[in-house]
């Protein structure tokens, strides 16, 4: 296949429309299957950070009379230290409560002069802490203290999550599903366009696993170099995205990671599998109605 | 060699030819004539098995058609040149690429083959044409292209279905000239033509048996041809 038969190579047309609609419809989809595949990656990771990573963190907000606060935020990070399946929690600085507040107050807020309540980030380990008993705990020994698990608008970001995934991996199928339709729709075309040859090859005695050979491999190779440019086009729109950023919205999100990189490689091999069988099955079909 | 043997063949519920005999000598020179549409191309691609008879027996090199595999088929038509009034080449090959086809699709080796390829260009008056593609080329010019094509193999038959149908006179007399030096080389050839007068023409020269098409039967044709 790789190596070839340069006689046979020249019984097809090497341009033409034809050579034409595959180079450009293998481009066109493998572009877009980039793309695809860059949206699965990403919405598989919007739902890694939204499912795994607050499943793991809660928070407790000690609201005292200011000259309690420190007193309780001290019982509470002793209680906390003592929970089983609390891995760490700490207490944030003043800089990091600014920083929370910022979005809706502004820079430089005088955050010690405000009656805001004191934060505890608390991190979880293993199986996780037992909320309802800490809670039971936290009211006995800090009063002044609640415990937000993240449940209440974490399972609806979950669930949100989960569907972003799933509408990731459907996107991907239908478009896979979509450039295997185009190549073979294209690789009937172009065999359409090529009856007189191989018309012209059987009247001369070729044998049909001749003519196919000759056709599936011209094909094959058009729709890899036509994905392979298709793939190189999209990688480097995906490169001129916004940079992704941890705190960005989704759409900066979306892009290649690391070894994630390699999925895009696939693409270009992936299309030349769909034209071998497409023009196979084509040229088959074509040449058991010729005598 | 080519053996049909009560050979019909229908197409539409219609008979296009029915209780066809005969058997293609080795060396023999044969003509076919019949008025338009009488069924001598139905006849020409029975002999070369692009038809299957509907009843009766076509046998090509002594296997029956009806037990030839599609490779059978394609390597018995190595050893049947066949020329069309309408002859088709590979636009976007040259006319001698066009004439080393069949070498190439049986796999032998151009190089090797260059100097018959080169003699065979020569012999048919395409020496100064062989590197033009062929909608370059005018009508008699394609048919002897096409002529030099179904000999390149050193077949044994050459079928040629009005070769001559669609060149002036004079071009037709080279045509059939070739064709007669390829009978003279031991091939077998046969003619279907509507044109008489070049029937006439080639008895001067060549031991012909003149067939006839006629009420979808083959007939041995009068002492007038």
């Amino acid at each position: 296949m790789l190596v070839g038969d340069t006689q046979a190579d020249r019984v097809v047309p090497p341009t033409g429309f034809t050579a034409t609609l595959t180079l450009f419809s293998a481009a066109a989809m493998a572009f877009l299957a980039v793309f695809a595949l860059a949206l699965s990656l990403a919405t598989g990771r919007l739902a890694d950070r939204w499912g795994d990573e607050l499943a793991r963190s809660a928070t407790v907000r000690i609201s005292a009379p200011e000259g309690q606060l420190a007193a309780q935020t001290q019982a509470a990070l002793k209680v906390l230290q003592t929970t089983t399946g609390v891995a760490r929690a700490r207490a944030l600085d003043s800089d990091e409560q600014r920083a929370l507040l910022e979005p809706w107050f502004g820079p430089d807020l005088p955050v010690d002069m405000l009656p805001i309540p004191q934060l505890i980030e608390v991190i979880e380990e293993g199986p996780g802490f037992d909320a309802q008993g800490l809670r039971l705990r936290l009211a006995a020994e800090v009063p002044g203290a609640v415990l937000d698990d993240h449940t209440r608008w974490r399972r609806p970001l979950v669930n949100a999550a989960s569907r972003l995934r799933l509408l990731g991996w459907v996107s991907l199928v239908l478009i896979g599903a979509t450039t295997a339709a185009i190549i073979t729709l294209a690789a009937n075309a172009a065999l359409a366009a090529n009856a007189q040859v191989i018309g012209v090859l059987r009247q001369v005695g070729a044998r049909d696993a001749y003519i196919v050979r000759a056709f599936v491999r011209r094909f094959t190779l058009r729709a890899l170099a036509g994905a392979g440019a298709g793939m190189v086009l999209g990688c480097l729109a995906i490169l001129l995205l916004p940079a992704a950023q941890d705190e960005g919205g989704f759409l900066t999100g979306l892009g290649f990671r690391g070894l994630s990189w390699i999925w895009p490689l696939v693409v270009p091999p992936l299309a030349a599998c769909v034209a071998f069988w497409a023009t196979g099955a084509a040229a088959r079909r074509m040449l058991k109605d010729l005598p | 060699m080519i053996e049909l043997e009560n050979v019909a063949y229908s197409y539409g519920g219609g008979d296009l030819l029915s209780d066809i005999s005969l058997e293609l000598q080795p060396g023999s020179f044969h003509f076919l004539t019949g008025p338009s549409g009488a069924g001598k191309t139905t006849f020409l691609k029975l002999c070369y098995g692009a038809l299957t008879p509907t009843s009766g027996t076509a046998r090509l090199f002594g296997t029956d058609r009806r037990e030839m595999q599609r490779d059978d088929i394609a390597m018995a038509r190595r050893r049947i040149g066949v020329v069309h009034q309408d002859c088709k080449f590979l636009d976007h090959m040259s006319v001698a690429d066009n004439i080393a086809l069949p070498l190439m699709v049986s796999g032998r080796d151009l190089l090797s083959e260059a100097a018959n390829l080169k003699e065979l260009v020569t012999w048919v008056g395409l020496s100064e044409r062989a590197r033009a593609y062929p909608p370059e080329l005018s009508g008699g010019e394609r048919q002897r292209a096409a002529l030099a094509r179904a000999v390149i193999m050193s077949p044994d038959v050459v079928l040629a279905d009005e070769p001559t149908g669609n060149v002036d006179w004079e071009m037709s007399q080279r045509l059939l000239r070739l064709l007669i030096e390829l009978n003279r080389m031991g091939k077998t050839i046969m003619i279907a033509t509507h044109d008489l007068a070049l029937i006439r023409s080639a008895k001067v020269h060549v031991q012909a048996r003149v067939l006839r098409i006629a009420n979808r039967r083959l007939q041995l044709a009068g002492a007038d041809l």
